[in-house]
């Protein structure tokens, strides 16, 4: 029977055909997605990662917000320019608790997987609210909003809580303490003892340049000061590390 | 009586949920939703207590023929109207976020800054307009392939009305910031619910009619759409797992993290092109070409191979979205093997959708429908070549993240989507409001040429951006220095820019066009006009050969 006459019998029955196909576009994503949950060297082990902090979450859900991923990536490719334009390439684990990753498509503006500490408060700030005042060529839309925006967590708990449950290791510390987490990390003058033991190389201070109030231009600036300073990725036993993983 | 008071009991249900929802809403973006939905309940309340039907008032005005004993093309008609509306809001909001890159001071926040208009344009586009094409070609061609009636007809009505509620909640909240950021999967949980609510009621519709169909065979283009439909599903289901922060806000979190998150969205968003751009169109192509050009698709034995090999092979193209990242090495090598490979059955179908033309291609000359389609298979072609070699690792560490890939994309989108859909509507107005024909052939033409010069427009500014941005930014001096600063290569990039818009201009001039054209048509006009296709005839020449002017005055001319 050749193939063309066999064929019919699928053309004659829309289950046999329906799951035929189903069959068919199931395999690509079964072999190439269902490993990497269980590849153990999909994510390499690195000293540094820890889960973000409220604020610093609270900071990269207005990134989300804002669609910034659609013209700023967080990946930097192990490409000589890359590297030295923005910083050592991006580990698998630096973002292993990105829930959505935002790697990103589109560098309509720069990366920004390392532009924490690059730039000051102040910098960010005024960036923020008028791109063009510090980089006239820039095509960036105004964010002066965030400012004037009291920043609004409805349940800060529920928000770690919510990501313990996708994996996100909070644990009952961290949550019981995240309101105050929150507001601790833009003021000094709250206890941050707590925050900077639970959350290690957390930064704590005010970053709208208003401390008076909690803004969202706080709490993202607050995200974009720490990305990708959790990690070391230039000390010598970070390398060794990778030099003598097995597996590779 | 009693079923209708029934009705109005579930529908005064669900507007008194509705009303709590907005009452514990954690945030602003999802009381704006819940009230969407409380107004929605609201109406179907009132339009079942009152027996008002205001759906009968409107197909009054859009003039719409009612035959119980022909297929049922209601839900169709919808979706053309449908299909013009979205495209308008796709379109102007494509070139609004256009002129924004190139003039930033158009950006007003917060509503419409380009990172919230963004994913408005591109939903628009892929899902309002070329989803609602889609549900309404796959009602029309299942009717006839299987000659059979929908079945399910209430089922069918709530698939349109559901799917446009699912389009209103994903582009307000887009603009409100209610978003999953995960590209062309933006509209968050609740949303997603629904959409999927709809999508299984979609497929229910379908299948269910190709169950009761009257031929023994089931016709290739609903073996595409039957593939379209269920792994969309698939894609959807997956890619969206999350857990909300509460059943009473709009924020949810990523079942996923990191590589592995990374991966399912790419591998939803590569197959959100290959299935609802590519299966789904090609479905579109395998009834409107044969039907248009009036001759039976090319070769049957080459649609078998290009439908099991393209459906197999789309899939694993996913990671080449995520070369040189950090996901392992052996993951983006087989996406971009398989991509590679891709490129057969991609040419596979548009050589069958092109020899179809075999003793008909006379037609490109003389029907501007026929051009239309041909012209989308050869962008379709184009694209699909394109495609593969950007996968090429090589290739994509110049062209990804930048302006290439959108050019790729929008070859792909405005040439092959946004053709083969105007040619399919321009196929079915005439016959769906039982016209002579469309109001305007040589509209066609206009609105052809401009789209295609609009195209040609958009492609090639942005490959010479997209290639200009990935050579500055590796460009070393003799000094071993980086030449180029990130705000360098914007500015370059400015020209580029303005010649983009143009070409979405053209598109859009094209566009409307059409929509006048369409609109017309439904109204019943017909426009006095040259034929597209006349030989050549002038009644002055029409008499035989005279030597001179007395030969034709009559006069005797005596013989020589």
């Amino acid at each position: 029977m050749n193939m063309a006459e066999s064929h019919k019998k699928l053309e004659r029955n829309v289950t046999l055909l329906a799951v035929g196909a189903f069959v068919a576009v199931a395999i690509g994503g079964i072999v190439e997605i269902a490993p990497l949950f269980w590849i153990d060297n999909t994510i390499e082990k690195v000293d540094g990662m820890r889960p973000y902090t409220p604020l610093e979450q609270a900071g990269r859900d207005i990134y989300v917000r804002e669609g910034c991923y659609s013209c700023h990536s967080q990946m930097i490719r192990p490409f000589r320019d890359e590297v030295e334009r923005y910083g050592h390439y991006s580990l698998a684990a630096e973002s292993m608790y990105d829930h959505p990753f935002q790697w990103g498509s589109k560098r309509t503006g720069p990366d920004l997987a390392r532009v924490g500490g690059r730039y000051s408060d102040d910098w960010h700030v005024q960036h923020l609210k008028n791109p063009q005042s510090v980089v006239p060529e820039s095509v960036m839309p105004s964010y002066g909003f965030l400012s004037d925006t009291t920043l609004v967590v409805a349940d800060p708990a529920a928000q770690l809580r919510a990501l313990s449950h996708v994996g996100v290791p909070y644990g009952k510390d961290e949550i019981a303490n995240a309101e105050t987490d929150l507001a601790a990390q833009a003021n000094p003058d709250l206890d941050g003892e707590g925050l900077a033991k639970r959350y290690p190389k957390a930064q704590i201070r005010d970053f709208d340049g208003d401390p008076s109030r909690l803004t969202e231009m706080d709490a993202l600036v607050a995200y974009l000061q720490m990305l990708g300073t959790l990690v070391d990725v230039n000390s010598a036993a970070a390398q060794e590390e990778l030099a003598t993983e097995k597996g590779r | 009586m009693e079923s209708s008071l029934t009705k109005v009991g579930l529908w005064f249900a669900l507007l008194v949920l509705s009303i709590l929802a907005v009452a514990g809403a954690q945030d602003s973006g999802f009381a704006v939703h819940m009230w969407i939905f409380a107004a929605v309940a609201f109406g179907g309340m009132w339009i079942t207590a009152a027996r008002y039907d205001p759906l009968a008032r409107v197909q009054g005005i859009f003039h719409m023929p009612t035959d119980p004993t022909r297929y049922d093309d209601d839900p169709i008609r919808w979706g053309v109207i449908a299909t013009m509306f979205w495209g308008t809001a796709g379109f102007l909001a494509g070139l609004f976020i256009a002129l924004q890159l190139a003039f930033p001071a158009l950006n007003f926040e917060p509503y419409l800054n380009f990172g919230r208009v963004r994913p408005l344009h591109t939903s628009a586009v892929i899902f309002a307009f070329g989803g609602n094409a889609l549900i309404a070609t796959s009602f029309y061609v299942v009717q006839r392939t299987c000659r059979a009636r929908l079945a399910f007809p209430a089922l069918a009505r709530f698939v349109f009305w559901g799917y446009q509620l699912f389009i209103v909640l994903a582009a307000s909240g887009y603009l409100m910031g209610v978003t999953q950021s995960r590209e062309y999967a933006e509209p968050e949980w609740y949303v997603d619910i629904w959409l999927t609510i709809v999508w299984l009621s979609y497929a229910a519709v379908f299948i269910g009619t190709i169950v009761r169909r009257h031929e023994p065979h089931i016709y290739v283009a609903n073996w595409f759409y039957l593939a379209f439909i269920l792994t969309v599903a698939m894609l959807h289901v997956v890619n969206n797992l999350a857990v909300p922060v509460s059943f009473l806000g709009s924020r949810s979190y990523s079942a996923f993290a990191g590589v592995q998150d990374a991966l399912t969205q790419w591998w939803y968003g590569h197959n959100a092109v290959g299935f609802f751009l590519t299966a789904g169109f090609l479905a579109m192509m395998y009834y409107f070409v044969p039907k248009q050009a009036e001759r039976p698709v090319y070769s049957y034995r080459l649609s078998i191979i290009h439908f099991w090999s393209l459906i197999f092979l789309y899939i694993w193209a996913g990671p080449h979205h995520l070369h040189y990242t950090a996901l392992p090495d052996w993951a983006q090598t087989l996406g971009m093997v398989f991509s590679v490979m891709l490129w057969m059955p991609s040419w596979g179908g548009m050589i069958n959708g092109l020899m179809t033309l075999n003793g008909a291609w006379d037609k490109v000359r003389t029907d501007p429908i026929i051009r239309m389609m041909v012209m989308a298979l050869a962008f379709y072609g184009m694209s699909t070549f394109e495609g593969p070699m950007l996968s090429i690792k090589s290739v994509n560490s110049l062209s990804h993240y930048t302006d290439w890939t959108i050019g790729h994309v929008h070859s792909g989108a405005l040439g092959w989507n946004g053709m083969i859909t105007f040619a399919c509507v321009y196929y079915l107005v005439p016959r769906l409001w039982k016209r002579e024909r469309l109001y305007s052939l040589r509209m066609i033409n206009w609105h052809f040429w401009l789209a295609t010069i609009g195209i040609v427009f958009y492609a090639a500014s942005m490959w010479v951006a997209g290639i200009t941005q990935g050579l500055m930014w590796r460009e070393y001096g003799a000094d071993g220095y980086l030449v180029n600063s990130f705000a360098d290569t914007v500015s370059a990039l400015h020209p580029m820019y303005l010649m983009r818009a143009f070409g979405g201009l053209l598109y859009l001039s094209g566009f409307v066009i059409m929509l006048v054209n369409v609109w017309k048509t439904i109204a019943g006009c017909i426009r006095v006009e040259v034929p597209m296709s006349d030989a050549a005839f002038d009644p002055e020449k029409d008499r035989p050969i005279a030597t001179n002017r007395a030969a034709v005055s009559g006069a005797a001319i005596p013989a020589e």
